[in-house]
């Protein structure tokens, strides 16, 4: 299912930070249908690259365009699934409640938090503090975003910190269910899916 | 559920969770307050005539106390990336976490300073000026304060630079909130004092918002 339009164009982009080049003259069209993995060594800029195309780092050269059909008032935020390298959870509330504000806040179906909180393997812990889990639940309860509908591209940065095999397992098969749906994803990690991912590697450019 | 809604209710929750950030500002007031009987002199007259700026000192700096955990909690845990990566405007969730910071800081500084007045031995005519002046005068101190905390948010100990941004900014509403009390306590008329202290509170609740929002923005650019 790949768009002749891709969703995601970038043109000449640089960044510095700290009077150091992270990268820079960066070009890459990312389809509908893709899944990139944006590699490099340590310190090489991926969460970076992953905040300006998140839309959330202003200080860069060049061009970040998206084009994702269906966001409302070409809004493109409206259809991006962008999760941080911190699970962006409060240790005070409960998965729940967590998700609740997040999907109210990103358009996303309220209604659906309980079965995709099962989905990322987290049944039974819709009640429990965020302060009571482990590093691996928390970030499943981050993920557990991925089973909700409505976002065509999803970034997201090291999406498999702290989880276990089959969990990484799981949440592939989940990435390439989407790719297969027409969604776009953007991921950093330092384990690489298969061969027939894209990658983008920092200081090397795009391949 | 609606974005404002939806914030409303996670901030209000975070808040019963954390009742310590409920009771500093609160406790700071108080014991600020009381102090000055103590340091000063307990003569009636002597409180009197220093009520009115004291209490209203104090209520401020418990607000600005309050104000240096209002974004940073989010920002350690990422939650506030998640707010500004969120779609359409960023007014209405702001909007709804200043009205809940508001609700569970500035609220009960409002409930519980008609006491102090009384304490401090100023007539009870005058206790209603005091609440009323404290209730239009409060929101527009945290609208201003959240301002300075969305800039200071990604600067680790920013709470002297907090200040110093946002103290010049209260002034204005300092010296009408102390005033009007001021005048209450004179005999005169009150209802323009109160007019302008609540044109600030409208002018800072209704584009307040689009401010801390860009400053949140900015503190995230890098």
């Amino acid at each position: 299912m790949i768009q002749t339009t891709p969703l995601l164009q970038v043109e000449t982009l640089g960044c510095e930070r700290d009077e150091r080049l992270l990268f820079s003259e960066l070009d890459f069209a990312a389809c509908a249908g893709e899944i990139w993995q944006v590699a490099g060594p340590n310190g090489a800029g991926k969460t970076t690259l992953l905040r300006i195309l998140a839309g959330l780092h202003g200080f860069h050269d060049g061009r970040v365009r998206w084009q994702v059909p269906g966001a409302q008032r070409r809004d493109a935020h409206d259809k991006i699934l962008f999760l941080g390298h911190l699970p962006g959870l409060r240790e005070e509330l409960t998965a729940e409640e967590n998700l609740r504000w997040l999907c109210a806040l990103h358009r996303q179906p309220l209604a659906e938090i309980p079965a995709a909180l099962a989905a990322a393997g987290l049944a039974g812990y819709e009640d429990a503090p965020v302060a009571a889990m482990s590093a691996g639940q928390k970030r499943r309860v981050a993920l557990a975003r991925l089973w909700l509908p409505g976002k065509a591209v999803w970034i997201l940065d090291e999406p498999f910190t702290a989880i276990d095999v089959q969990g990484v397992a799981q949440i592939e098969t989940r990435l390439r269910e989407h790719a297969a749906e027409g969604g776009l994803v953007l991921y950093t990690s330092h384990h690489r899916l298969a061969d027939d991912i894209r990658q983008i590697h920092l200081g090397g450019g795009a391949r | 559920m609606t974005a404002f809604g939806a914030t409303l209710r996670r901030e209000l929750l975070l808040g019963l969770r954390t009742p310590a950030d409920i009771i500093n500002p609160l406790f700071f007031f108080v014991v600020v307050v009381s102090l000055f009987p103590l340091a000063l002199s307990p003569a009636p007259d002597t409180l009197r005539l220093i009520a009115p700026g004291v209490v209203w000192v104090a209520a401020l700096l418990a607000v600005m106390l309050s104000l240096d955990s209002l974004f940073r909690r989010d920002e350690e845990c990422g939650a506030l990336e998640q707010l500004l990566v969120a779609p359409g405007e960023l007014y209405l969730p702001v909007l709804a976490r200043l009205l809940a910071h508001w609700l569970l800081t500035g609220l009960p500084l409002v409930l519980v300073a008609p006491l102090l007045g009384y304490m401090m031995q100023l007539p009870v005519t005058v206790l209603d000026t005091l609440w009323q002046s404290l209730l239009l005068g409060t929101p527009a101190l945290t609208v201003i304060g959240a301002i300075g905390a969305a800039l200071t948010v990604s600067i680790r100990r920013g709470g002297i630079l907090l200040a110093l941004l946002v103290l010049p900014l209260y002034v204005p509403v300092l010296v009408f909130g102390a005033g009007c009390v001021g005048r209450a306590l004179d005999g005169m008329a009150t209802g323009s004092v109160l007019a302008v202290l609540a044109a600030m509170t409208m002018l800072a609740v209704s584009l307040g918002p689009f401010a801390v929002a860009l400053g949140l923005r900015i503190s995230s650019g890098d």
